[in-house]
């Protein structure tokens, strides 16, 4: 086992406009990102459990090419407004850190 | 016209970029530079007060740099979304600093201005035909929100920027814009396969942000062919590698494969990347997919009120293991307290008070994960949002003085629970916006939102 963080070269979160958030994770080896897939750690109902959003509203890819796994939600809080804490969505990525992968 | 060469100097337009690295895209003589200068991104406050994210110099130095060498190659410079978000305000001050420019430097030329912010009226008017329609997730839009907005931009696609190029335009200033549509609408004109054009434009827009470590902000170069288009960074030290170039399709897009712009789906799902050298990246198969109905993405800002927030801090152990409690404990006291001086001026649904815990869950609230407090001090800011400065300025007053002194169990007597940093202890915010508007229009053609102005400059 191990933490997703720990085999990923970047996890990140940023805003996609001001009313979506997406999740981006990157790996630099092949066999790191396929073992990742494989695993089946990461859908849809992971993303859903984690930021608490119903799983209709979780978009979520496999970027073969990019060797990427990206997720989007609807903000939690639309940017900007009152009590949004983190205008950019820059980081809200922490709990993915701690997934495990096979 | 067999090879377009495209520069973008950077991502946006203030953020800087190596000379350089500019003038080793000059050498390479593009048919045209394209740049964005604008974003939701630092949010809603540049929409609506009408300000920009970077310092005038900032813009000033990036913009002389571009229309020098733009204008010694004698080649279009094209830039989009100017001052940030790309209303009236934003238009006028960056085509004061192009005027501005164009003095010092000597420099002569036809300017476009393209204006992007819309009537009130107008958009009234394609409410109630039933041609305004929500994206997901959007709020609720109505006419109290058009009345309400401080500002409502449209966001350009590539026709303007062409018409102003036919117009005889050798600049190009536009209010807000799609990023890849300043990009996008040359190379199609030319006749170069759309989704390879698009696709290119995507890349584009966002300076180098497609190498694999971007150092700062910088140039890069876009060469389309019949059949495939070369991306390039221009600083020696960058290289484009081809899982860099397909990662940056990920980038504050929610979905990775598709892109939907004013008359089209750009779809990258079968395209693929392959290196020509160590720094330099091929790419074939992108496509677009043409709209059935042309649409003009809307950003609003409203009003939200005025605020004043006041930074303190805990030390006291005993405190911070109870802090829920004593916070619930400070809402109470301070909503009791305000109707009590200020319940002749307001009610209590016309202000906000919240508290940000740092070191707890500040940033990510109810969806922090970790629930116990693993830290020996926190943070704390009060935030108050009311319908005028004074009033802000007076429950912020009240929170202070109800935050020193709330009592704990654990200690008898008088205490001095917080510690404030500043005196006065709030800081003013003056008045604060929120995007109010993630919709588009159907408009009878790409031209009518966008008035065009022809200027000779120097």
């Amino acid at each position: 086992m191990a933490k997703l963080g720990d085999l990923a070269s970047l996890i990140r979160s940023k805003n996609a406009g001001p009313f979506v958030l997406t999740f981006d994770i990157m790996f630099d080896e092949p066999e790191v990102y396929r073992r990742v897939k494989r695993s089946g750690a990461l859908g849809a109902e992971v993303v859903a459990r984690l930021y608490d959003v119903p799983v209709e509203d979780v978009r979520f890819f496999f970027c073969d090419n990019a060797l990427a796994i990206k997720a989007s939600i609807p903000r939690p809080v639309i940017q900007g407004d009152p009590g949004d804490a983190d205008g950019h969505g820059g980081q809200q990525f922490a709990p993915l850190i701690d997934i495990e992968i096979e | 016209m067999d090879e377009l060469r495209i520069v973008a100097p950077t991502g946006v337009m203030g953020s800087g970029f190596l000379e350089s690295s500019f003038a080793e895209a000059l050498e390479r003589e593009p048919h045209f530079i394209g740049c964005d200068a604008g974003s939701t991104d630092p949010g809603p406050a540049s929409l609506g007060a009408g300000t920009t994210a970077f310092p005038r110099a900032s813009i000033k130095r990036d913009l002389r740099l571009m229309l020098i060498g733009a204008r010694r190659l004698g080649v279009p410079l094209l830039i989009g979304s100017a001052g940030t978000a790309g209303g009236e305000v934003h238009l006028a001050h960056v085509r004061g600093i192009v005027e501005e420019i164009a003095g010092e430097e000597g420099l002569s030329f036809t300017l476009a201005l393209i204006h992007a912010e819309q009537d009130k009226d107008y958009l009234k008017e394609k409410l109630r035909q039933g041609r305004v329609k929500p994206l997901s997730p959007a709020p609720e839009f109505n006419e109290a929100v058009i009345d309400r907005a401080e500002r409502i931009v449209g966001m350009m696609g590539t026709e303007p920027f062409t018409a102003a190029l036919d117009a005889g335009a050798e600049v190009v200033l536009a209010g807000r814009a799609s990023d890849t549509a300043i990009f996008a609408g040359i190379p199609v004109r030319e006749g170069f396969e759309p989704g390879l054009s698009w696709h290119a434009a995507k890349l584009l827009e966002c300076g180098a942000a497609c190498v694999e470590r971007r150092k700062t902000p910088d140039c890069v170069m876009a060469v389309l062919r019949q059949d495939h288009f070369d991306v390039m960074a221009l600083d020696p030290e960058l290289r484009c590698t081809p899982q860099s170039v397909a990662a940056h399709s990920l980038y504050e897009n929610a979905d990775p494969f598709l892109i939907t712009e004013s008359s089209g789906t750009l779809d990258m799902t079968s395209a693929q990347y392959a290196a020509i050298d160590d720094r330099s990246v091929r790419v074939t198969g992108s496509a677009f997919r043409p709209a059935p109905v042309y649409t003009v993405k809307l950003e609003g800002a409203e009003k939200v009120g005025y605020q004043s927030i006041t930074i303190g801090s805990i030390r006291d152990p005993y405190m911070i293991r109870q802090i829920d409690d004593w916070t619930a404990r400070l809402d109470e006291r301070v909503r009791d307290r305000v109707m009590n001086v200020l319940g002749g001026e307001l009610d209590e649904g016309d202000y906000r008070f919240d508290i940000r815990v740092y070191g707890k869950d500040g940033t990510m609230g109810g969806l922090e994960p970790v629930r116990e407090i693993r830290a020996h001090e926190l943070c704390l800011v009060f935030e108050v949002t009311a319908p005028n400065q004074e009033m802000a300025n007076d429950i912020s007053a009240i929170v202070r003085h109800q935050a020193l002194h709330l009592p704990i169990p654990e200690w008898s007597g008088l205490i001095t629970g917080v510690a404030f940093p500043y005196n006065p202890a709030h800081l003013e915010r003056g008045l604060v916006y929120r995007f109010s508007v993630n919709h588009v229009v159907e408009p009878d053609d790409a031209y009518e939102m966008f008035p065009m102005e022809i200027v000779d400059v120097g």
